[in-house]
This record gives C-alpha cells, sequence and structure tokens, in this order.
C-alpha cells in the first residue's frame, strides 16, 4: 500500500536535487534510499494496522446471520448501540474510569518526575530505569498481584485483621471501579514519568534563575515558570494513558466484577461468548471514536487555556 | 552563587517522596514471590512455613513446559524480525531527510498508544475473513506489531547518538555501503540491537491481548496462566509461575537497559514532535 504511493510522490523532488545523473538519483538520492530502508517496516505497520482497521469498519455494517455474516450494509448496529442503555453507560463508565486513572497517574508522577530531573544529579539514568522496569514485565501478572494483594483474603485484608485493625474483610477491595481504578495508575505509571521528566529536563535552568532574580518564590515560580514550561509533557503523559487504559481488558476483566466492567470487557464478549461480531466491531469503532473526540477536544483546550495565560 | 545553589540544594520531601513512590511502585509484584514459598493454599497473612513445594510441582506439568515453549519460540522469532526491521527503520528515520518523518515515526508508533483490544479483534476479524486458521504464527504477527515500536525507539536514540563523520570517513576511504554498515554502523549501534531483542522478547514473552484473540489451540505462557487462574487451588502454583516470570523479565530488561545505557533517554520520546 505505502510503496507504491509514497516514492511516486517523491519523485519530483529527487529529479530536481540532482538533475541529468543516474548514479546519483540511485546512490545519492536520500529520500529514496531511506524509504527503501524503511520499506519494511511502512509495508509490515500498514498491512497490519490499515487493512485490519478497514474491514473492522466495513464488519461495523454488517449482520450476523447464524456463523455466517449478512454483508449488506445497515446502520442497525450503530442505532442499537445508541438505543440499548447498556452501551452508553459501558461506554460512559469506562471514560470516566480511566479520566481519574490519568489524572490520579499524571499528579502522582509529577513530583517523582520532578525530583529526578531536578533534584537527582548522579547515576539519573539509574533511576529512569528503575522508575520503568516495572513497566516492562508482564501486564498480566502486574495485574494479577494486585489481585492478590486486594482480594477477599489478601495481602491487605488479612494483614488488616492479623493486626486487629478490622475485624471482616473489606469486601469493596476487590470486583469494584476503585480496585481498577488503582491497578490501572499503578500500572500505566511508566507512560507518565518519561513525557513529564522530558519535558521538565529540557527546562533551561536560567530561567528559573531568572524568576528568582525578579523576585519569585518557590511556590511562583514553579507556577509561572516550571508548570507552564512542562505543560507539553503534561499533555502528552495524560494522552499516553487515557488512550489505551480506556480500552483495557485485562484489569477490569480481573479485578472490576460487574460494578468495575469497562467497554473492552464488552468487546471481548461480543468476539466470545456473545458471538456478535458485527456488533463488537461497531462498539470498538465507537470507542476510537469517543476516544479522538475527547483528546482532540483536551488538546484545544489546552491550547485555548495556554494562549490566555501567556 | 546563592541563586545558582538552590536547585542543587537538596528537597528532604520530595526525597521522602520519591522513595515511597519507588516501594509503592514495586511492592504489589513483590508479593507473588513472598507467598509463592509459603506453604499454604491461600494468600494470606500471618505465612506459614517456608516451602518450595509449588515450584517442584509446577516442573512437573506438562502443560507448563508444551506453554512455555510456544512462548520462547514466539519470542525469539518476534525479537530478531522486529530488531531487523527496527535496524533499518531507525537508520532510515535519523540518516535520511524523508518528508512528513514525523508523520511516518507516529504511524509507526500508533500500537504503543492505541487500546489492543482493537488491534486484536481487528486482526481477528482480518485473519478470520482471509481464512487464516489461529495458530502460534498469528500470534507472532500480533507480536511484531506490538514489538516493532518498541525497537525503532529503542534504536533511534543509538542512532542519533554517534557522530556521523564517521561512517563518511569510511566511505571516503573506499568502503561500500554494505561494508560501511557492517564493519562501521553495526558496532556502533550493537548495544542498542542487544537491548532491543531483549526487550521485544521479553515483550513478546509477557504478551497477553493478542495471544488471547490470535492463539488457535496452543496457548503461550501468559495464556495458559489466564486459563488456570479461574481454579483457586492452582494459586500458589501460578504464584510461582509468575515470580520466575517477572524476575526473568527483570533481569532481561534490566541487562537490556545497563547495556545501552550510552544512549540518551530523553530522545525516546524525540517522536512525539
Amino acid at each position: 500500500m505505502s510503496d507504491q504511493t509514497l516514492p511516486e510522490t517523491e519523485a519530483p523532488g529527487i529529479r530536481q536535487a540532482r538533475p541529468g545523473r543516474l548514479t546519483s538519483l540511485l546512490h545519492g538520492s536520500e529520500t529514496l534510499r531511506g524509504l527503501s530502508l524503511l520499506s519494511p517496516t511502512l509495508l509490515f505497520m500498514s498491512i497490519m494496522i490499515l487493512l485490519p482497521f478497514a474491514i473492522l469498519l466495513v464488519m461495523s455494517f454488517w449482520t450476523p446471520v447464524g456463523f455466517e455474516f449478512d454483508t449488506t450494509p445497515t446502520l442497525n448496529n450503530y442505532r442499537e448501540a445508541m438505543e440499548r442503555p447498556i452501551y452508553g453507560a459501558l461506554l460512559e463508565r469506562s471514560l470516566r474510569m480511566s479520566g481519574i486513572a490519568t489524572v490520579a497517574t499524571v499528579i502522582l508522577c509529577y513530583p517523582m518526575a520532578y525530583y529526578v530531573a531536578f533534584h537527582v544529579h548522579r547515576n539519573k539514568m539509574m533511576w529512569i530505569v528503575l522508575m520503568t522496569l516495572p513497566f516492562w514485565t508482564s501486564y498480566l501478572l502486574r495485574v494479577f498481584a494486585w489481585k492478590v494483594v486486594l482480594g477477599y483474603e489478601g495481602v491487605i485484608n488479612s494483614a488488616l485483621i492479623s493486626v486487629g485493625v478490622i475485624e471482616k474483610p473489606l469486601e469493596f477491595l476487590l470486583y469494584s471501579q476503585s480496585a481498577v481504578i488503582i491497578t490501572l495508575a499503578h500500572a500505566w505509571a511508566a507512560f507518565a514519568i518519561l513525557p513529564l521528566y522530558v519535558s521538565l529536563e529540557k527546562i533551561d535552568r536560567s530561567l528559573l534563575e531568572a524568576a528568582t532574580d525578579l523576585g519569585d518564590g518557590p511556590v511562583m515560580r514553579f507556577l509561572r515558570v516550571t508548570l507552564p514550561l512542562s505543560l507539553p509533557g503534561v499533555i502528552s503523559a495524560s494522552l499516553l494513558i487515557f488512550i489505551p487504559t480506556t480500552g483495557d481488558y485485562i484489569t477490569p476483566a480481573l479485578l472490576g466484577g460487574p460494578d468495575g466492567a469497562m467497554i473492552g470487557n464488552l468487546i471481548q464478549k461480543q468476539f466470545g461468548p456473545i458471538n456478535d461480531w458485527p456488533m463488537g466491531a461497531t462498539l470498538s469503532i465507537i470507542l476510537m471514536l469517543a476516544i479522538a473526540f475527547i483528546c482532540a477536544v483536551f488538546i484545544l483546550l489546552t491550547l485555548f487555556v495556554r494562549k490566555r495565560i501567556s | 552563587m546563592s541563586s545558582d545553589t538552590y536547585i542543587k540544594r537538596p528537597n528532604r520531601p520530595l526525597q521522602l517522596y520519591a522513595v515511597i513512590f519507588l516501594i509503592a511502585l514495586y511492592a504489589p509484584v513483590l508479593f507473588l514471590p513472598l507467598f509463592s514459598f509459603n506453604d499454604s493454599l491461600y494468600v494470606r497473612f500471618p505465612l506459614k512455613e517456608f516451602t518450595f513445594k509449588w515450584y517442584v510441582e509446577l516442573f512437573q506439568r506438562e502443560p507448563v513446559w508444551n506453554a512455555l515453549m510456544n512462548s520462547v519460540r514466539i519470542g525469539v522469532v518476534v525479537a530478531v524480525l522486529s530488531t531487523a526491521m527496527g535496524i533499518f527503520a531507525a537508520k532510515a528515520i535519523t540518516r535520511y531527510r524523508i518528508p512528513g518523518r514525523g508523520t511516518l515515526v507516529g504511524f509507526i508508533m500508533l500500537p504503543l498508544v492505541v487500546p489492543l483490544i482493537i488491534f486484536g479483534v481487528a486482526l481477528l476479524v482480518l485473519l478470520s475473513q482471509l481464512g487464516v486458521p489461529l495458530s502460534l504464527y498469528t500470534v507472532a504477527i500480533g507480536h511484531m506489531i506490538i514489538c516493532l515500536p518498541f525497537s525503532v525507539a529503542t534504536l533511534i536514540p543509538r542512532f542519533e547518538g554517534f557522530d556521523r563523520a564517521i561512517e563518511e570517513a569510511s566511505a571516503d576511504l573506499g568502503e561500500n555501503a554494505w561494508w560501511t554498515f557492517w564493519r562501521v554502523t553495526f558496532p556502533m549501534v550493537f548495544p542498542g540491537v542487544v537491548a532491543s531483542l531483549m526487550l521485544t522478547f521479553t515483550v513478546s514473552f509477557d504478551e497477553f491481548i493478542m495471544a488471547f484473540f490470535l492463539s488457535g489451540t496452543q496457548p503461550t505462557l501468559p495464556m495458559y496462566i489466564w486459563g488456570q487462574l479461574r481454579f483457586p487451588q492452582e494459586f500458589p502454583s501460578i504464584l510461582a509461575l509468575a515470580s520466575m516470570i517477572i524476575a526473568m523479565s527483570f533481569v532481561l530488561v534490566f541487562l537490556g537497559q545497563w547495556i545501552n545505557r550510552g544512549a540518551q533517554p530523553g530522545a525516546v520520546k524525540g517522536h512525539d514532535t
């Protein structure tokens, strides 16, 4: 897909750069060589991303008939998704839960990223590796670990009972929205720390000195210099957590129970036990549209606020 | 002078916060090994006797070994393929002026952000419409999609980190592009290549969602664990298995990051712009 269209658009540029020399076209044309190196990756990603998404979109207009599909395009799935309250409620709940998890993660991770960017002077790399190491290990097992911690007879409950603080296990710990939110915030922390750290690290230290020299105290200096300059990091951290967690499957499936179920669980059900693939495709498309819409609003809002401030 | 030092002055509350943060980050995961050595079917305090029996029992299970071999096979293939493609892509991105470079890099990084369940079901729909039966191969394809961005993100800072003049010198001294790559570029980016192999292997080895949607009758190790989670009596054995997998992942990732420590960490996120 891509290897057909891309070199074609580059062709005029090549001719312009070095006219007349065939060897330079073959060896000297940077763009062509770069694209040919990039083509295996681009080709693979195009086939494996764009094609499945296209078919997913097409399937969302189909109707299931037994184990086959009626391929006449219809908007019935979308109409059903709008009309039956369960779909909208689950979507709204997913967006709200991952929104809370996102805000919590960014607020909790900001001081940590700030600390490493401004107060760690030796072994910075070590700190970054330490902060991001758990993120590389199995997501499933990290969620499983939270099940062990929050369980009815888990770490927290049994520890509190053996100390004598409570007599009966706290039931709200597991299978609740709060369990899912805690686990999401914990599991995606690395996604917040890295962009926050990068944007804080980039801040020119002389700006902070200038603010101090001009009479700002630590709090005002932070609010007027550090925070606005680290805003790009805050935005990308928020998006990097919000987008994937909204469609999360493992955490609500293991820790959510009926109260904490999210849209990802419903999508999986359509492809599994319910066996209504077109509806699953429709819900996936709606989920992506909802995420894209909220992200667009969020970005526009921050741009607007930033303009107002400066 | 004083305005220079206020940044360097240690901030005790912040330091305390950082320590608590790190403890909170690691604590939940550390409960897995703790209880895996506990001689009780139930995961709860107070701890009982110390035991290895859950580990011993685990090693006697045929399905665990089969699942392990499936995961290792997929992991090795995915690590090698995605790193090889990642090398080409990272070289192209850092060395050549490519129009729309930011967009292309953003496109490659897409799987890091889009909910994996959507990739999983989209690939499932595609494969079923093409009539491709689900197998370990389809799982490997799914893992390639996740691992390629990691490979590219690991390798880009490596390629950015060294002086281009060295490659040009090699070319001036008469080496062709192929030998320049093997004798100059490759040795310089080698730590990044090793890191990429280790990281992508770990990501593939640990991955669940893609395997959940795309595997046929042969389970990967995370799929096996998922299947066992329904049975309360299997809990201790799963704790033992999970402890070993997490320990292995920690070691692999830490070694990978350590070997690759020369590359600036900031550059990984440089693609955002």
